[in-house]
């Protein structure tokens, strides 16, 4: 073992081995800036380019970059408030308004110090654990996977917020929304209503944009400004590292979480980042600034995700099993340089894997430091004027959600989902709750119905079980018992509540009609096919219908009541449109690339908006299209895609890229 | 009624036009500076990706005036929606082509709703096979293939990916010997599938030779799994036959005149014939679409034919792709033909039982 150190060290300090390593973290922090992109296409562009390689220069390109890429999806999540992968969807939660108070320097810091903490720590972990994971991973059967959903569900208690009824039907939605397309038991489609596209179920890239990102920057857009309220940035990166520092001991907790969930097959890396801010949550004592930019809501997300990507080696080295999707690719490249994954990697081939471990190490380290170096200049973003930038946003919306199937109908789901979105931020019903829910649909169904086959109703009597049941009873009472906080806070909110309950009241009848639906398709459906969503479906028509009853009879004291039209930064300033202002906007946007495909719509879009909303001159707006229409068609050529096509491409043929 | 000269006169431009054809067909089509589309329906990183990556490079250098390969995915509706694109939108001008999988193939027998493709249309320019071996847990008292019978009213679970996936084959395997197992879907792959086992979870499993070799042989060494049968190999003549990667294992048609004294025939060994090649023969198919003149199809045979011919194909190919025949021309065509053709009372047996075992909805 300590040869196989060795001949690792050696590996890694060498020359070549750094120069594609460095190689290879540019090509992740290009690519993984970029939403919706991250690891699956930044590992495809640089595999034809693996071929005939020397096998250990271009493993050590593959870990450069898979390392980095949930480093560098930071930038768009705490600047923009677009989630830049699935994995730092929880960092938007509190990044984002840190930077709208200003504080964007001062939280890429405190992520980035997070990630390479994360990174740094995945590394030694996994240096040990590599050699007695085998008998870990087979001791996680599909039960205690089961338990460790359940385990992520229950932090929907502390991410509820004011309204615990209304915090569980929001989960709820998640859950059943999850539950679209094949049923895992028996494969009957679900809620699909024969809509091919609804067969394979809704992403969760689309749903993670269109939850987060469009309902905040149509807010933005109505109030006109930078995304900064200040103009200056004030505090910089060190203050964010000096916040990693005093909080140490979280973003230890956190980076072991994110190892041990990376590390296990099957639950997926999109848990992570949740489950490390529920924990965050959970275990502080004020809890009223969440959700409103505290940093340990981005120090936690940001140091698991890191981390996970290590352990995530573990069941893809070792049993050739990927836990996440840019795990599968990397298991391709891996096989096209002529390694192939299996237990060989703990036994005579241990050095590859120490290399591996290692290399991964130095690319966080690379990585965060030129995000680091980068950050104070990118946080400039945030001072332009939001006019300027809302097209580009919804650009980068619209390019990341057609990465998730490459159909138009992406498009069409994100705006649904958007819809929805907005109607949750404005009536405040919490969407981190939504999201586990939709996170831990499939895996809590599937391995529900797998250990009830396998071991019968018993399995809830492993050993396995019992302790991770333990740990979910500790986490409700550590999160209960902390519950009654800040009452100043509560009080202010009390008094600006809306007395019109008549827009929530629809929106709520909506989601009870939507639970319905649920329910009458999992009657239509065999038991097995239909029983999860059935469940959920009836439960929460129960939570739902008080939501509405309390709406719908007026109850203004009660904390379901909450709407953002009575609350939000906008209300007092002059000239604000309303929310379906720039919802027509954005649905124009959708129905011109349905009618004329994207790259036409969006010359029309970028065009009439920058004229409009940002009264730019005429020379600026054509370089500012030029410059993005041939960016995107450059990208599009590298990646082998087409956009998507409207009704003008099915009537004529035009050449690529409009057609 | 056509008027005679005007007829005179179409069949004088088709006499021009299939001179030409036969004029360009001596020149093979030339691609110089050309990009390639290879679409693969999958995701990036499966096994479907991972072969045409595999080979898009070697292609390029073997197609006359060395085109850029590059490949394409469209992944969605279980492979249904990137062949169904390619159907509707590929033109036959040699620039777009197809790498399916028994996943694509296996909806197009079963009649699925959601194929708008045709087999029959498609011009197939190689066929990569795969084979598969059964094994079983030690526990379950089983030795060899011999005393398979000892399975009977033992309670087996197998873990699978779907009754109409790949899967197919063990289940409707071990329905055609008598033996009851119990399918615990939901595994998201067969490596899941192996893990279960692993965990002893299921008893029972199959994996792909490469998968077998790699990392199911080492439980067997171990004395943790026991291989009981390979499905099979096709010969020349389209029959199935021993898998010569498993020589010592019998194959499936063997097993079952073991099992029932009788050599199989009928519907159920119709079915399990085509959903056989089209699922391991037949797994991976490369094709042209439907229309293409000839001389691309012969330059495009050409290349891949230069590609599995060349010495070091072998060894580079190994890893990927394991020892399997790589089979181009006429012998990817009669592999094509056995793969596609299903009667329709032997696709009505595998649909009825498939609706009535797993409740399955055509």
């Amino acid at each position: 073992m300590l040869e196989a150190m060795m001949t690792a060290l050696a590996t890694v300090a060498s020359g070549t081995h750094l120069l594609y390593l460095v190689g290879g973290v540019l090509l992740g922090l290009a690519v993984g800036i970029f939403p919706g992109l991250g690891g699956i296409v930044g590992l495809s562009l640089c595999l034809p380019f693996l071929y005939g390689m020397d096998p250990i220069s271009a493993l050590a390109m593959l870990v450069g970059l898979v390392a980095v890429i949930p480093t560098s999806d930071t930038f768009t999540s705490v600047l923009m408030g677009i989630p830049g992968s699935s994995a730092s969807q929880a960092t938007v939660l509190d990044g984002f308004p840190l930077a709208k108070k200003g504080h964007a320097a001062r939280a890429l810091g405190a992520a980035f110090t997070a990630s390479l903490f994360g990174g740094l720590f995945g590394a030694i972990v996994l240096t040990v654990f590599v050699l007695i994971a085998r008998p870990v991973i087979l001791a996680f059967g599909s039960a205690e996977l089961f338990m460790l959903a359940v385990l992520g569900l229950s932090m929907v208690g502390v991410l509820a917020g004011n309204s615990l009824t209304k915090g569980l039907s929001a989960c709820g939605i998640g859950l059943l929304l999850g539950s679209i397309g094949g049923a895992p038991a028996t494969g009957e489609f679900r809620m699909s209503m024969d809509v091919p596209y609804l067969m394979d179920g809704l992403k969760l890239v689309i749903v993670g944009l269109g939850i987060f990102a469009i309902p905040e920057i149509i807010d933005l857009a109505r109030q006109n400004r930078a995304i900064s309220k200040s103009a200056s940035l004030g505090s910089g990166w060190l203050d964010g590292a000096k916040d990693m520092i005093r909080h140490k001991w979280l973003c230890v907790r956190c980076a072991i979480a994110g190892c041990l969930v990376g590390a296990l097959p099957g639950l997926g890396g999109s848990v992570v980042d949740w489950i490390a801010y529920g924990h965050a949550v959970q275990s502080s004592k004020d809890k009223s600034q969440y959700g409103k930019g505290d940093i340990r809501g981005v120090l936690a997300p940001e140091s698991a995700n890191n981390a996970k990507e290590g352990g995530g080696l573990i069941p893809t080295l070792l049993f050739g099993i990927p836990g996440s999707g840019s795990m599968a690719v990397f298991i391709g490249g891996m096989i096209l340089i002529g390694m192939e994954p299996g237990p060989a990697l703990v036994g005579a081939e241990l050095n590859i894997t120490y290399t591996i471990v290692w290399s991964l190490a130095l690319a966080n380290v690379v990585g965060a430091g030129l995000c680091l170096f980068l950050s104070p200049a990118v946080a400039r973003l945030t001072t332009i004027p939001y006019s300027y930038l809302a097209p580009f946003m919804i650009t980068i919306i619209c390019f990341a959600a057609f990465q998730a199937t490459r159909d138009l109908n992406d498009l069409l789901a994100l705006l649904g989902v958007s819809l929805l979105g907005i109607g949750m931020k404005r009536f405040g019903w919490p969407r981190p709750a939504f999201l586990i829910g939709f996170v831990l649909s499939g895996t809590a169904e599937t391995y529900l119905y797998q250990s009830v086959q396998f071991y019968d109703w018993g399995f809830l009597t492993r050993p396995g079980v019992l302790i991770i049941g333990a740990l979910i009873v500790l986490s409700l009472w550590v999160s209960m018992r902390k519950k009654p906080e800040n009452p100043v806070e509560h009080e202010e909110e009390e008094i600006s509540h809306a007395t019109n309950l008549k827009p929530q009241a629809i929106f709520a009848g909506v989601v009870v009609l939507f639970f319905a639906f649920g329910l009458l398709d999992a009657t239509s459906q065999s038991f097995l096919g239909g029983v999860f969503s059935g469940s959920v479906s009836a439960v929460m028509l129960a939570f739902s219908s008080i939501v509405f009853y309390k709406l719908a009879t007026n109850k203004v004291d009660d904390p379901v009541n909450y709407d953002h039209e009575h609350v939000g930064d906008h209300v007092g300033m002059e000239d604000v449109q309303s929310i379906s202002h720039y919802l027509f906007w954005f649905v124009s946007f959708i129905a011109g690339i349905a009618l004329v495909g994207f790259l036409p719509a969006l010359f029309v879009f970028m065009t009439t908006y920058l004229r409009t909303k940002a009264k730019a001159s005429w020379v600026r707006i054509a370089i500012l299209v030029a410059c993005t229409l041939g960016g995107l068609t450059a990208l599009a050529h590298i990646m082998v895609l087409d956009f998507p096509r409207g009704y003008l491409q099915y009537l004529i043929e035009l050449p690529w890229p409009i057609g | 009624m056509v008027p005679k000269t005007l007829k005179k006169f179409s069949m004088m431009l088709a006499g021009v036009a299939g001179a030409m054809t036969i004029a360009s067909a001596i020149e093979a089509a030339d691609f110089s500076g050309q990009r390639i589309e290879w679409i693969v329906p999958f995701k990036e990183g499966g096994g479907s990706d991972r072969w045409a990556r595999f080979y898009a490079p070697l292609l390029s250098e073997a197609l006359p005036g060395n085109p850029v390969v590059v490949v394409k995915n469209v992944p969605g509706g279980g492979s249904t929606k990137g062949a169904n694109q390619f159907a509707m939108r590929a033109k036959p001008d040699g620039l777009q082509i197809l790498g399916t999988s028994g996943s694509t193939q296996f909806p197009y027998l079963l009649g699925d709703k959601r194929v708008r493709y045709d087999y029959k249309d498609w011009n197939v320019v190689l066929a990569s096979a795969t084979g598969g071996v059964f094994y079983v847990n030690p526990e379950l008292g089983v030795k060899s293939a011999k005393d398979i019978t000892k399975l009977r009213g033992q309670s087996l679970k197998y873990g699978s990916q779907g009754a109409t996936s790949l899967d197919l084959i063990p289940l409707l395997s071990l329905k055609m010997l008598d033996i009851d197992v119990k399918a615990i879907f939901g595994m998201k792959g067969r490596g899941a599938g192996r893990l279960a086992f692993e965990r002893g979870e299921v008893n029972v499993d199959y994996q792909t030779s490469t998968g077998y070799l790699k990392k199911s042989l080492p439980l067997v060494e171990e004395g943790k799994a026991i291989p009981l049968m390979s499905w099979g190999a096709l010969n020349e003549n389209g029959d199935v036959v021993r898998d010569p990667t498993f020589p010592d294992l019998p194959s499936f048609p063997e097993v079952y005149e073991m099992v029932h004294g009788k050599k199989p025939s009928g519907e159920a060994w119709d079915a399990w014939k085509a959903f056989f090649t089209a699922g391991f023969p037949g797994q991976k198919m490369v094709f042209l679409p439907k229309g293409t003149p000839q001389d691309i199809i012969d330059t495009y045979t050409e290349a891949f034919k230069k590609v599995v011919t060349a010495p070091d194909f072998a060894q580079k190919a190994e890893m990927t792709l394991g020892t399997y025949p790589q089979s181009t021309g006429a012998q990817a065509t009669k592999v094509k033909d056995v793969a596609i053709n299903v009667s329709k009372a032997a696709q009505n047996y595998v649909r009825d039982w498939l609706t009535e075992a797993y409740n399955v909805k055509f």
